[in-house]
């Protein structure tokens, strides 16, 4: 090949140049990218990746853009912190976050793989670019394609939270509600991608979007010193996540850059859309597809794309998946704030309650090195909140007022971090 | 008794170019038996070695998933709109090896 990577159809094995297309013409099945790692090996080092940007694209080598690529935005490369106190919480010894919500620019995971894409709908010529989303891919799009210069139609369900669709609209995208939950407004985008020229991130150009997940495991083994966890506990919307991440983890044992070791994969989803875990509990070999009802919004996706692939990742690697309610998720959010000051959004609350209950049902050893997957932000999802704390009354600005307010009782001014549990 | 079918770009090159059909079918099973009289250049890509319709296939009546509404079961009404769509996935099939794209590699990965 002329790059270094190509389509290929993951089903029949059929190659493709390099083009806008998700699905396969002899077997429908979807398209994947295979980067050859023989050509990255020379680049794909442990020092040439340390001298790189202190971003996602010090992994460029592995991902699918020309050798000559300049990315215009610095995506990626985000904290992965020891959490002690959010381990003792919940019986943990050896536990960290991998803390997407700091990703930048846009604040969740969505950054990497919109940055990727965006430079294949450049080099395809695309001079307008979409999606369809449940909040965070929008601003994601919405903010590189405005430093690109692209035009913008970016779909999503009416009924988004707020700060999502503000979060879209502040960068002069063309939003549209959609009436309809996520599987109708990505139906529709399918659609929209068959009949007008535009690149849709996660349509037709998805092949190359997921791709970007990839450095978040890329990411995880560098930070750990060039060294693999033991267990990693993802998010899963529509299911690609996972799957990159483990992708990752193989392509960097193949390369050398890390030793080989079993790695087991978690997966984490609301049990008001868990169409995945379902799958992984039941022992099926399909996924029966949901409607949502969840205030995880962002992983409300009742007919996940990957999910096949996302139940493959997890049974074979000897993992399990979890759900938790909505009551679940809410709590965690607030034990993630109060004990590692990570506020995160909805998701990443569901990753934390269920992390909780892999150590409390023994799926996972206290100390098992284990990563949990922190995929956005908790600004963003402020509503999940409402109701959670009190308004106090507002006192005189005198030392007597604050020990008269200090007296009432106030030290504690919000319902404490409850054990998910 | 007339039903409007959409079909994706993906299925074009083996329709001659065709997107839309109008068809008499009172169910899926007869839609498909109809769509593959059609277009038989386009059966065998739609069916497995095993004759059952590739699972990456979804079939939609007006908005709604078919597996929700009965899926075979389901009797078309007249005027109903079929979506034929396949999933869009870019996941990467785990027991396959990255690097070589083998199922059972011999990589040292």
């Amino acid at each position: 090949m002329a790059l270094s990577y190509e389509l290929r159809c993951r089903e029949c094995g059929k190659r493709y140049d390099n083009a806008p297309l998700s699905i396969c013409d002899e077997c429908f099945s979807p398209l994947e990218v295979v980067v050859d790692l023989d050509a990255a090996r020379a680049d794909f080092t442990r020092e040439k990746i340390a001298a790189g940007p202190t971003s996602m694209w010090r992994y460029k080598a592995l991902l699918p853009v020309p050798d000559d690529y300049v990315p215009p935005t610095p995506a990626g490369w985000t904290p992965l912190l020891k959490a002690p106190r959010l381990a003792q919480r919940i019986g943990a010894t050896n536990l960290y976050i991998k803390n997407d919500a700091v990703c930048l620019p846009t604040l969740s995971f969505k950054d990497r793989v919109v940055s990727v894409a965006l430079a294949n709908a450049q080099i395809f010529g695309f001079d307008t670019v979409g999606c369809s989303s449940t909040g965070n891919l929008a601003n994601a799009v919405a903010a590189q394609a405005a430093r690109l210069g692209l035009k913008t139609y970016i779909l999503v369900p009416a009924d988004l939270e707020a700060a999502k669709i503000l979060n879209t609209q502040v960068y002069g995208a063309n939003l549209v509600r959609i009436d309809g939950n996520y599987d109708h407004v990505n139906r529709l985008c399918s659609q929209i991608a068959d009949r007008f020229n535009w690149g849709f991130v996660n349509v037709n150009l998805r092949p190359y979007y997921a791709e970007g997940s990839k450095t978040v495991g890329y990411e995880i083994a560098e930070q750990l010193g060039w060294r693999l966890p033991d267990n990693v506990v993802v998010p899963m919307a529509g299911g690609s996540l996972i799957t990159k991440i483990r992708k990752a983890f193989k392509e960097l044992i193949a390369l050398g850059l890390v030793e080989d070791k079993p790695v087991r994969f978690f997966g984490a989803q609301a049990t008001g859309c868990s169409p995945i875990s379902t799958a992984v509990k039941t022992g099926a070999d399909h996924i029966e597809p949901q409607r949502p009802s969840t205030i995880a919004r962002s992983l409300a996706i009742g007919n996940p794309a990957d999910g096949v692939y996302a139940t493959r990742c997890i049974r074979e690697s000897g993992g399990w998946a979890e759900d938790v309610s909505d009551v679940e998720i809410v709590s965690a959010i607030q034990e993630l704030a109060e004990t590692e000051g990570v506020f995160t959004e909805t998701a990443g609350g569901v990753t934390t309650a269920v992390t909780a209950r892999l150590y409390a049902h023994g799926r996972i050893k206290p100390d098992e090195l284990t990563v949990t997957c922190i995929t956005g932000n908790g600004l963003k999802t402020t509503d999940a909140l409402n109701g959670c704390y009190e308004t106090q009354r507002a006192v005189r600005p005198r030392l007597t007022d604050f020990e008269e307010y200090l007296e009432e009782g106030h030290q504690e001014l919000a319902f404490g971090g409850v054990n998910v549990r | 008794m007339s039903v409007r079918v959409l079909l994706p770009n993906a299925f074009q090159k083996h329709t001659n170019g065709t997107r839309e059909i109008q068809s008499s079918a009172t169910n899926l099973p007869q839609l498909l038996t109809e769509i593959e009289t059609s277009f038989p250049a386009l059966k065998t890509h739609l069916r497995d070695d095993n004759g059952q319709v590739r699972r990456f296939i979804n079939f939609y009546v007006n908005e709604e998933d078919i597996r929700f509404l009965g899926n075979e079961k389901y009797a078309f009404k007249d005027g109903d709109e079929v979506l034929v769509i396949p999933s869009i996935a870019g996941g990467v099939d785990c027991c396959c090896c990255s690097y070589c794209g083998q199922e059972e590699c011999c990589c040292d990965c």
